[in-house]
Protein backbone atom coordinates (compact mmCIF):
# COMPACT_ATOMS: atom_id res chain seq x y z
CA UNK A 1 0.00 0.00 0.00
CA UNK A 2 1.88 3.50 -1.21
CA UNK A 3 0.58 6.77 0.39
CA UNK A 4 -1.07 8.90 -1.57
CA UNK A 5 -0.24 12.70 -1.68
CA UNK A 6 -2.21 15.95 -3.00
CA UNK A 7 -0.23 17.72 -5.03
CA UNK A 8 -1.99 20.07 -6.97
CA UNK A 9 -5.49 21.74 -6.48
CA UNK A 10 -7.58 23.29 -9.00
CA UNK A 11 -11.07 25.23 -8.45
CA UNK A 12 -13.60 27.57 -10.34
CA UNK A 13 -16.98 27.92 -8.85
CA UNK A 14 -19.31 31.31 -7.62
CA UNK A 15 -16.52 32.02 -5.29
CA UNK A 16 -13.86 32.50 -8.27
CA UNK A 17 -11.85 31.85 -10.64
CA UNK A 18 -8.65 30.29 -8.87
CA UNK A 19 -8.52 28.04 -5.74
CA UNK A 20 -6.97 31.48 -4.14
CA UNK A 21 -9.89 33.90 -4.88
CA UNK A 22 -12.03 30.56 -3.37
CA UNK A 23 -10.74 30.26 -0.65
CA UNK A 24 -10.44 33.81 -0.06
CA UNK A 25 -14.25 33.92 0.04
CA UNK A 26 -15.32 30.91 1.58
CA UNK A 27 -13.18 31.56 4.97
CA UNK A 28 -15.24 35.30 4.51
CA UNK A 29 -18.20 33.43 4.68
CA UNK A 30 -19.17 34.83 1.80
CA UNK A 31 -22.59 33.73 -0.33
CA UNK A 32 -22.09 33.88 -3.81
CA UNK A 33 -25.76 32.48 -4.48
CA UNK A 34 -27.04 35.49 -6.04
CA UNK A 35 -29.77 36.68 -8.60
CA UNK A 36 -29.54 34.72 -11.66
CA UNK A 37 -28.77 36.75 -14.65
CA UNK A 38 -32.19 36.71 -17.01
CA UNK A 39 -32.75 34.12 -18.29
CA UNK A 40 -34.86 35.05 -21.07
CA UNK A 41 -37.43 32.51 -20.27
CA UNK A 42 -40.73 33.15 -18.00
CA UNK A 43 -39.21 33.10 -14.45
CA UNK A 44 -38.57 30.33 -12.06
CA UNK A 45 -39.84 29.79 -8.83
CA UNK A 46 -36.26 30.36 -8.05
CA UNK A 47 -34.29 33.71 -8.79
CA UNK A 48 -30.97 32.53 -7.33
CA UNK A 49 -27.97 30.63 -8.20
CA UNK A 50 -24.38 29.93 -7.91
CA UNK A 51 -22.99 30.54 -11.33
CA UNK A 52 -19.38 30.40 -12.01
CA UNK A 53 -19.90 33.85 -12.01
CA UNK A 54 -16.63 35.27 -13.16
CA UNK A 55 -15.53 32.45 -15.64
CA UNK A 56 -15.09 33.97 -19.15
CA UNK A 57 -14.08 30.57 -20.83
CA UNK A 58 -12.22 32.85 -23.27
CA UNK A 59 -9.96 34.27 -21.20
CA UNK A 60 -8.32 30.72 -20.92
CA UNK A 61 -9.69 28.65 -23.92
CA UNK A 62 -9.53 29.89 -27.96
CA UNK A 63 -12.25 30.11 -29.74
CA UNK A 64 -11.80 26.70 -31.70
CA UNK A 65 -11.68 25.49 -27.89
CA UNK A 66 -15.72 26.57 -27.78
CA UNK A 67 -16.23 25.18 -30.51
CA UNK A 68 -15.10 21.44 -29.12
CA UNK A 69 -15.95 22.20 -25.69
CA UNK A 70 -18.92 23.04 -23.76
CA UNK A 71 -19.47 24.95 -20.51
CA UNK A 72 -19.17 21.88 -18.06
CA UNK A 73 -16.11 20.71 -19.92
CA UNK A 74 -14.53 23.86 -19.69
CA UNK A 75 -14.94 23.78 -16.38
CA UNK A 76 -13.38 21.04 -15.63
CA UNK A 77 -9.97 21.47 -17.91
CA UNK A 78 -9.68 25.06 -16.29
CA UNK A 79 -9.63 23.59 -13.20
CA UNK A 80 -7.65 20.29 -14.56
CA UNK A 81 -4.44 23.50 -15.40
CA UNK A 82 -4.54 25.10 -11.91
CA UNK A 83 -4.08 21.83 -10.46
CA UNK A 84 -1.49 20.39 -12.53
CA UNK A 85 0.55 23.50 -12.76
CA UNK A 86 0.60 23.61 -8.37
CA UNK A 87 1.64 20.07 -9.22
CA UNK A 88 4.70 20.57 -11.39
CA UNK A 89 4.10 17.37 -13.24
CA UNK A 90 4.83 17.15 -16.68
CA UNK A 91 3.44 13.77 -18.02
CA UNK A 92 6.66 12.76 -19.91
CA UNK A 93 8.04 9.21 -20.71
CA UNK A 94 6.17 6.23 -18.33
CA UNK A 95 3.96 9.00 -16.05
CA UNK A 96 1.62 9.52 -19.34
CA UNK A 97 0.86 5.82 -18.71
CA UNK A 98 0.84 5.61 -15.39
CA UNK A 99 -1.47 9.10 -14.88
CA UNK A 100 -4.82 8.30 -14.44
CA UNK A 101 -8.02 10.57 -15.23
CA UNK A 102 -11.23 10.44 -13.40
CA UNK A 103 -13.60 12.95 -13.86
CA UNK A 104 -17.26 13.39 -12.33
CA UNK A 105 -20.29 14.71 -13.98
CA UNK A 106 -24.32 14.13 -13.29
CA UNK A 107 -25.28 15.64 -16.73
CA UNK A 108 -22.71 16.29 -19.05
CA UNK A 109 -23.17 18.59 -21.52
CA UNK A 110 -26.77 19.69 -21.18
CA UNK A 111 -26.69 23.25 -23.22
CA UNK A 112 -25.75 21.14 -26.33
CA UNK A 113 -28.40 18.69 -25.26
CA UNK A 114 -30.75 21.42 -25.13
CA UNK A 115 -30.09 23.34 -28.39
CA UNK A 116 -30.55 20.63 -30.47
CA UNK A 117 -33.82 19.53 -28.68
CA UNK A 118 -34.86 23.00 -29.34
CA UNK A 119 -33.69 22.62 -33.41
CA UNK A 120 -35.45 19.62 -33.86
CA UNK A 121 -38.82 20.18 -31.53
CA UNK A 122 -39.13 24.05 -31.66
CA UNK A 123 -37.36 25.03 -35.16
CA UNK A 124 -38.73 21.85 -37.09
CA UNK A 125 -34.94 21.41 -38.04
CA UNK A 126 -33.67 17.82 -38.26
CA UNK A 127 -30.00 19.34 -39.18
CA UNK A 128 -28.67 18.94 -35.33
CA UNK A 129 -25.57 20.16 -34.90
CA UNK A 130 -22.77 17.77 -36.09
CA UNK A 131 -20.60 18.29 -32.49
CA UNK A 132 -23.22 17.42 -30.04
CA UNK A 133 -22.39 13.97 -29.46
CA UNK A 134 -18.53 14.84 -28.70
CA UNK A 135 -20.13 18.03 -26.66
CA UNK A 136 -22.83 16.42 -24.59
CA UNK A 137 -21.16 13.31 -23.73
CA UNK A 138 -20.05 13.41 -19.95
CA UNK A 139 -16.50 12.41 -20.67
CA UNK A 140 -15.59 15.48 -22.65
CA UNK A 141 -13.69 17.01 -19.77
CA UNK A 142 -11.76 13.87 -18.71
CA UNK A 143 -10.77 13.80 -22.43
CA UNK A 144 -9.80 17.40 -23.46
CA UNK A 145 -7.38 16.76 -19.93
CA UNK A 146 -6.11 13.80 -21.59
CA UNK A 147 -5.72 15.52 -24.50
CA UNK A 148 -4.55 18.86 -23.23
CA UNK A 149 -1.24 17.16 -20.90
CA UNK A 150 -0.73 14.51 -23.20
CA UNK A 151 -2.00 11.51 -20.56
CA UNK A 152 -2.12 8.17 -21.87
CA UNK A 153 -3.47 6.54 -18.54
CA UNK A 154 -6.85 5.40 -17.87
CA UNK A 155 -9.15 7.94 -18.47
CA UNK A 156 -13.12 7.54 -17.57
CA UNK A 157 -16.03 9.95 -15.93
CA UNK A 158 -18.43 8.74 -13.30
CA UNK A 159 -21.73 9.71 -13.38
CA UNK A 160 -23.57 8.70 -9.82
CA UNK A 161 -25.59 12.40 -9.66
CA UNK A 162 -24.22 14.72 -6.89
CA UNK A 163 -21.81 11.46 -5.37
CA UNK A 164 -20.20 11.26 -8.84
CA UNK A 165 -16.75 13.90 -8.06
CA UNK A 166 -16.51 12.01 -5.23
CA UNK A 167 -16.28 8.33 -6.02
CA UNK A 168 -14.43 9.71 -8.96
CA UNK A 169 -12.07 10.57 -6.64
CA UNK A 170 -12.34 7.72 -4.38
CA UNK A 171 -11.23 5.64 -7.06
CA UNK A 172 -8.33 7.58 -8.14
CA UNK A 173 -7.07 7.43 -4.62
CA UNK A 174 -7.86 3.45 -4.54
CA UNK A 175 -5.38 3.22 -7.72
CA UNK A 176 -2.93 5.63 -6.26
CA UNK A 177 -2.41 3.86 -3.12
CA UNK A 178 -2.70 0.40 -4.56
CA UNK A 179 0.48 1.09 -6.93
CA UNK A 180 -1.84 0.42 -10.05
CA UNK A 181 -1.31 4.40 -10.69
CA UNK A 182 1.78 6.64 -9.99
CA UNK A 183 -0.63 9.83 -10.08
CA UNK A 184 -4.18 10.85 -10.89
CA UNK A 185 -6.34 13.82 -11.93
CA UNK A 186 -9.60 13.48 -9.97
CA UNK A 187 -12.51 15.86 -9.33
CA UNK A 188 -16.16 16.73 -11.45
CA UNK A 189 -17.65 19.70 -13.21
CA UNK A 190 -20.99 20.67 -13.90
CA UNK A 191 -22.95 23.47 -15.36
CA UNK A 192 -26.22 23.51 -14.93
CA UNK A 193 -27.97 26.88 -15.35
CA UNK A 194 -29.57 25.29 -19.16
CA UNK A 195 -33.28 26.20 -19.15
CA UNK A 196 -34.64 22.52 -19.35
CA UNK A 197 -32.43 21.13 -16.43
CA UNK A 198 -33.84 24.12 -13.89
CA UNK A 199 -37.10 23.53 -15.22
CA UNK A 200 -36.69 19.69 -14.18
CA UNK A 201 -35.27 21.07 -10.51
CA UNK A 202 -37.93 23.22 -10.16
CA UNK A 203 -40.69 20.65 -10.57
CA UNK A 204 -38.90 18.44 -7.97
CA UNK A 205 -39.46 21.18 -5.17
CA UNK A 206 -36.31 21.19 -3.75
CA UNK A 207 -34.32 24.73 -4.50
CA UNK A 208 -35.04 27.28 -2.58
CA UNK A 209 -36.53 30.34 -3.19
CA UNK A 210 -34.06 31.88 -0.75
CA UNK A 211 -30.92 31.24 0.11
CA UNK A 212 -29.26 27.80 0.63
CA UNK A 213 -29.38 27.91 4.95
CA UNK A 214 -27.54 24.59 6.03
CA UNK A 215 -29.19 22.87 9.15
CA UNK A 216 -30.92 26.75 9.51
CA UNK A 217 -34.29 25.61 11.06
CA UNK A 218 -35.67 28.26 8.42
CA UNK A 219 -33.78 26.44 5.19
CA UNK A 220 -36.14 25.70 2.18
CA UNK A 221 -33.75 23.82 0.34
CA UNK A 222 -30.83 23.91 -2.16
CA UNK A 223 -29.30 26.48 -4.19
CA UNK A 224 -27.82 25.01 -7.54
CA UNK A 225 -23.98 25.50 -8.38
CA UNK A 226 -21.96 25.29 -11.05
CA UNK A 227 -18.31 24.54 -11.21
CA UNK A 228 -14.96 22.42 -12.40
CA UNK A 229 -12.61 21.27 -9.61
CA UNK A 230 -9.64 19.01 -9.63
CA UNK A 231 -7.07 17.34 -7.40
CA UNK A 232 -3.47 16.14 -8.56
CA UNK A 233 -3.08 13.04 -6.22
CA UNK A 234 0.70 11.45 -6.66
CA UNK A 235 2.64 8.46 -4.78
CA UNK A 236 3.81 9.91 -2.13
CA UNK A 237 7.43 8.73 -2.15
CA UNK A 238 7.34 10.05 -5.69
CA UNK A 239 6.17 13.35 -4.93
CA UNK A 240 9.08 13.24 -1.61
CA UNK A 241 11.43 12.21 -4.37
CA UNK A 242 10.97 15.46 -6.56
CA UNK A 243 10.47 17.73 -3.89
CA UNK A 244 6.85 18.49 -4.53
CA UNK A 245 4.62 20.37 -2.19
CA UNK A 246 2.72 18.49 -0.64
CA UNK A 247 -0.53 19.79 0.35
CA UNK A 248 -2.34 17.34 2.47
CA UNK A 249 -3.04 13.29 2.60
CA UNK A 250 -5.91 11.51 1.48
CA UNK A 251 -6.04 8.35 3.83
CA UNK A 252 -9.51 6.77 3.28
CA UNK A 253 -12.67 6.18 1.21
CA UNK A 254 -15.85 4.59 2.18
CA UNK A 255 -18.82 4.73 -0.22
CA UNK A 256 -22.50 2.56 0.19
CA UNK A 257 -25.72 2.61 -1.01
CA UNK A 258 -28.77 2.67 0.75
CA UNK A 259 -31.35 0.23 -0.91
CA UNK A 260 -34.40 2.47 0.49
CA UNK A 261 -36.02 5.44 -1.78
CA UNK A 262 -34.68 6.98 -4.53
CA UNK A 263 -34.88 10.04 -3.49
CA UNK A 264 -35.34 10.08 0.45
CA UNK A 265 -32.44 9.84 2.45
CA UNK A 266 -31.99 7.57 5.35
CA UNK A 267 -29.65 7.38 8.23
CA UNK A 268 -28.01 4.40 7.88
CA UNK A 269 -26.31 4.58 4.14
CA UNK A 270 -24.70 8.25 4.75
CA UNK A 271 -23.29 6.47 8.41
CA UNK A 272 -22.19 3.33 6.16
CA UNK A 273 -20.13 5.65 4.02
CA UNK A 274 -18.43 7.44 6.73
CA UNK A 275 -17.29 4.30 8.83
CA UNK A 276 -16.04 2.33 6.31
CA UNK A 277 -14.02 5.62 5.33
CA UNK A 278 -12.80 5.86 8.67
CA UNK A 279 -11.87 1.63 8.72
CA UNK A 280 -10.32 2.10 5.38
CA UNK A 281 -7.73 4.45 6.64
CA UNK A 282 -7.64 2.51 10.07
CA UNK A 283 -8.22 5.73 11.85
CA UNK A 284 -10.31 6.32 15.15
CA UNK A 285 -12.99 8.41 14.73
CA UNK A 286 -11.94 10.52 17.56
CA UNK A 287 -8.92 11.76 15.39
CA UNK A 288 -11.56 13.61 12.99
CA UNK A 289 -11.89 17.21 13.74
CA UNK A 290 -13.73 18.29 10.53
CA UNK A 291 -16.38 17.20 8.39
CA UNK A 292 -17.56 18.65 5.31
CA UNK A 293 -20.88 17.81 5.05
CA UNK A 294 -23.45 17.05 2.11
CA UNK A 295 -25.75 20.07 3.93
CA UNK A 296 -27.95 20.51 0.91
CA UNK A 297 -30.09 22.95 3.23
CA UNK A 298 -33.09 20.40 2.40
CA UNK A 299 -35.20 19.26 5.34
CA UNK A 300 -34.47 15.76 4.65
CA UNK A 301 -31.18 15.78 4.47
CA UNK A 302 -29.61 17.83 7.24
CA UNK A 303 -31.60 16.17 9.20
CA UNK A 304 -31.16 12.44 8.31
CA UNK A 305 -26.88 14.03 8.07
CA UNK A 306 -26.92 15.20 11.25
CA UNK A 307 -28.15 11.55 12.83
CA UNK A 308 -25.85 9.64 10.78
CA UNK A 309 -22.99 11.37 12.09
CA UNK A 310 -24.25 11.16 15.40
CA UNK A 311 -24.77 7.56 15.41
CA UNK A 312 -20.78 7.52 13.75
CA UNK A 313 -19.10 9.46 15.96
CA UNK A 314 -20.98 8.94 18.92
CA UNK A 315 -20.26 11.78 22.25
CA UNK A 316 -17.85 12.85 19.73
CA UNK A 317 -19.93 14.50 17.44
CA UNK A 318 -20.21 17.05 20.00
CA UNK A 319 -16.37 18.17 19.59
CA UNK A 320 -16.90 17.54 15.82
CA UNK A 321 -16.83 20.96 13.63
CA UNK A 322 -19.44 20.39 10.44
CA UNK A 323 -19.91 22.73 8.01
CA UNK A 324 -21.88 22.91 4.67
CA UNK A 325 -19.52 25.25 2.21
CA UNK A 326 -22.72 24.69 0.23
CA UNK A 327 -24.35 27.93 1.62
CA UNK A 328 -21.64 29.67 -0.23
CA UNK A 329 -20.76 28.25 -3.55
CA UNK A 330 -23.82 26.41 -3.98
CA UNK A 331 -25.08 22.83 -4.39
CA UNK A 332 -22.56 21.67 -7.69
CA UNK A 333 -24.14 18.54 -8.28
CA UNK A 334 -21.18 16.23 -9.94
CA UNK A 335 -18.80 18.55 -8.91
CA UNK A 336 -19.61 19.14 -5.23
CA UNK A 337 -17.27 16.27 -4.10
CA UNK A 338 -14.53 18.05 -5.91
CA UNK A 339 -15.22 21.31 -4.67
CA UNK A 340 -15.73 20.38 -1.14
CA UNK A 341 -12.69 18.08 -1.35
CA UNK A 342 -10.29 20.96 -2.47
CA UNK A 343 -12.05 23.38 0.79
CA UNK A 344 -11.97 20.53 3.24
CA UNK A 345 -8.01 20.28 2.31
CA UNK A 346 -7.45 23.84 2.43
CA UNK A 347 -9.08 23.88 5.91
CA UNK A 348 -6.21 21.09 7.01
CA UNK A 349 -3.85 23.15 5.38
CA UNK A 350 -4.43 26.28 6.91
CA UNK A 351 -6.14 25.29 10.21
CA UNK A 352 -9.24 27.11 9.53
CA UNK A 353 -12.36 25.74 9.05
CA UNK A 354 -14.83 27.65 6.23
CA UNK A 355 -18.49 28.25 7.97
CA UNK A 356 -22.17 27.08 7.31
CA UNK A 357 -23.17 30.84 5.37
CA UNK A 358 -26.59 32.11 5.82
CA UNK A 359 -26.83 30.18 9.10
CA UNK A 360 -30.03 32.25 11.12
CA UNK A 361 -31.42 30.08 13.65
CA UNK A 362 -31.06 26.77 15.38
CA UNK A 363 -32.77 23.45 14.58
CA UNK A 364 -32.70 21.16 17.15
CA UNK A 365 -32.70 17.93 14.85
CA UNK A 366 -29.63 19.37 13.54
CA UNK A 367 -27.52 19.82 16.33
CA UNK A 368 -24.22 19.94 15.62
CA UNK A 369 -21.40 22.85 15.97
CA UNK A 370 -22.27 23.49 12.39
CA UNK A 371 -19.63 26.71 12.48
CA UNK A 372 -22.01 29.65 11.82
CA UNK A 373 -22.00 32.23 9.57
CA UNK A 374 -18.16 32.85 10.80
CA UNK A 375 -14.69 30.69 9.79
CA UNK A 376 -13.42 29.14 12.99
CA UNK A 377 -9.51 28.69 13.59
CA UNK A 378 -8.70 24.96 14.13
CA UNK A 379 -5.81 22.68 14.29
CA UNK A 380 -7.47 20.59 11.96
CA UNK A 381 -5.50 16.69 11.98
CA UNK A 382 -8.35 14.83 9.91
CA UNK A 383 -11.33 15.53 7.81
CA UNK A 384 -14.75 13.56 5.83
CA UNK A 385 -15.67 15.39 3.15
CA UNK A 386 -19.51 13.82 2.25
CA UNK A 387 -21.51 13.60 -0.59
CA UNK A 388 -25.01 11.39 -0.67
CA UNK A 389 -26.06 11.06 -4.29
CA UNK A 390 -30.08 10.90 -5.11
CA UNK A 391 -30.52 7.21 -5.70
CA UNK A 392 -28.99 6.27 -2.43
CA UNK A 393 -25.52 6.54 -3.84
CA UNK A 394 -22.93 7.60 -0.92
CA UNK A 395 -19.25 8.78 -0.63
CA UNK A 396 -17.29 10.16 1.97
CA UNK A 397 -13.14 10.97 1.83
CA UNK A 398 -11.14 11.30 4.20
CA UNK A 399 -8.43 13.55 4.36
CA UNK A 400 -5.24 14.35 6.55
CA UNK A 401 -2.92 17.35 6.98
CA UNK A 402 0.26 16.85 4.81
CA UNK B 1 -80.86 11.51 -8.67
CA UNK B 2 -79.80 14.26 -6.03
CA UNK B 3 -77.07 16.32 -7.40
CA UNK B 4 -73.75 16.06 -6.50
CA UNK B 5 -72.21 19.09 -4.21
CA UNK B 6 -69.39 21.43 -5.61
CA UNK B 7 -67.57 19.92 -2.73
CA UNK B 8 -68.20 16.48 -3.76
CA UNK B 9 -66.86 16.93 -7.02
CA UNK B 10 -63.71 18.28 -6.38
CA UNK B 11 -62.80 15.45 -3.73
CA UNK B 12 -63.75 13.04 -6.75
CA UNK B 13 -61.56 14.70 -8.68
CA UNK B 14 -58.62 14.95 -6.70
CA UNK B 15 -59.44 11.17 -5.72
CA UNK B 16 -59.17 10.62 -10.09
CA UNK B 17 -56.06 12.76 -9.86
CA UNK B 18 -54.68 10.74 -7.28
CA UNK B 19 -55.58 7.09 -9.14
CA UNK B 20 -54.10 8.46 -12.17
CA UNK B 21 -50.68 9.12 -11.37
CA UNK B 22 -49.82 6.59 -8.78
CA UNK B 23 -51.89 4.24 -11.21
CA UNK B 24 -54.16 2.47 -8.74
CA UNK B 25 -57.66 2.49 -8.79
CA UNK B 26 -59.81 5.14 -7.66
CA UNK B 27 -62.19 3.00 -5.65
CA UNK B 28 -59.23 1.96 -3.68
CA UNK B 29 -59.05 5.76 -2.13
CA UNK B 30 -61.34 7.22 -0.22
CA UNK B 31 -61.70 11.30 0.87
CA UNK B 32 -60.36 9.48 4.76
CA UNK B 33 -57.47 7.96 2.93
CA UNK B 34 -53.89 8.80 4.59
CA UNK B 35 -50.84 9.12 2.13
CA UNK B 36 -49.18 6.54 4.40
CA UNK B 37 -52.08 3.97 3.64
CA UNK B 38 -52.07 4.55 -0.15
CA UNK B 39 -47.99 4.25 -0.06
CA UNK B 40 -47.49 7.54 -1.37
CA UNK B 41 -44.02 9.16 -0.25
CA UNK B 42 -43.18 12.40 -0.55
CA UNK B 43 -41.62 12.12 -4.11
CA UNK B 44 -44.86 10.26 -5.37
CA UNK B 45 -46.37 13.35 -3.70
CA UNK B 46 -44.93 16.19 -5.70
CA UNK B 47 -46.17 13.89 -9.12
CA UNK B 48 -49.84 14.40 -7.65
CA UNK B 49 -49.28 17.86 -7.07
CA UNK B 50 -47.87 18.34 -10.59
CA UNK B 51 -50.89 16.95 -11.94
CA UNK B 52 -53.50 18.89 -9.40
CA UNK B 53 -51.35 21.94 -10.53
CA UNK B 54 -52.91 20.57 -14.42
CA UNK B 55 -56.17 19.29 -13.42
CA UNK B 56 -57.54 22.71 -11.28
CA UNK B 57 -55.20 25.56 -13.61
CA UNK B 58 -53.69 25.99 -9.95
CA UNK B 59 -49.88 26.79 -8.43
CA UNK B 60 -49.81 25.19 -4.75
CA UNK B 61 -46.67 26.53 -3.36
CA UNK B 62 -43.85 23.96 -2.26
CA UNK B 63 -44.37 24.46 1.36
CA UNK B 64 -47.86 23.17 0.97
CA UNK B 65 -46.69 20.03 -1.19
CA UNK B 66 -44.52 18.95 0.95
CA UNK B 67 -46.85 18.62 3.87
CA UNK B 68 -49.44 16.91 2.50
CA UNK B 69 -50.14 13.38 3.96
CA UNK B 70 -54.11 12.50 3.49
CA UNK B 71 -56.84 13.44 0.72
CA UNK B 72 -58.72 15.20 2.47
CA UNK B 73 -56.13 17.12 2.84
CA UNK B 74 -55.19 17.35 -0.23
CA UNK B 75 -58.90 18.41 -1.09
CA UNK B 76 -59.15 20.94 1.62
CA UNK B 77 -55.06 22.59 0.15
CA UNK B 78 -56.70 22.63 -3.67
CA UNK B 79 -60.18 23.98 -2.71
CA UNK B 80 -58.28 26.96 -1.04
CA UNK B 81 -56.54 27.84 -3.63
CA UNK B 82 -59.43 27.78 -5.50
CA UNK B 83 -60.95 30.26 -3.52
CA UNK B 84 -58.28 32.09 -3.91
CA UNK B 85 -58.03 32.27 -7.54
CA UNK B 86 -62.09 32.97 -7.60
CA UNK B 87 -61.27 35.67 -5.65
CA UNK B 88 -58.52 37.47 -7.40
CA UNK B 89 -60.40 36.69 -11.05
CA UNK B 90 -63.23 38.94 -9.29
CA UNK B 91 -61.25 41.80 -7.56
CA UNK B 92 -61.52 45.12 -9.33
CA UNK B 93 -58.42 45.36 -10.98
CA UNK B 94 -56.03 48.52 -10.67
CA UNK B 95 -57.46 49.20 -7.64
CA UNK B 96 -54.54 51.05 -6.33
Amino acid sequence: MNRVAVTGLGLVCALGNTVADCWRRAIAGECRILQLRDPGCPPYKFQRGAEAWEFAPLEYFTEKDMVMLERFALLAAKAAREAVAQSGLSFNGELADRTAIITGSSVGGQFTEEEGYLRLYRENNPRVAPLTIPRTMSNAGASRISLEFGITGPAYTVSTACSSANHALGQAFWMVRSGQMTAAIAGGSEAVFAEGLLRAWEAMRVVSTDVCRPFSSDRRGLSLGEAGAMLVLENWDQARSRSADILGEVLGFGMSSDAHHITQPCVEGPAKAMEWALRDAHIPANKIDYINAHGTGTQANDVTETQAIRRVFGVHADTLLVSSTKSMHGHTLGAAGGVEAVLTLLALKDGIVPPTANFTAVDPACNLDVVPNEARGAPVRCALSNTFAFGGLNASLLLGRA
Amino acid sequence: MPERSEQDELGAKVIEVIARTQRIPADSISLNSTFEELKIDSLDGINIVFELEKAFNIEIPDEGAQNLRSVSETVEGVRKLLGLKRQQQTAPSGAA
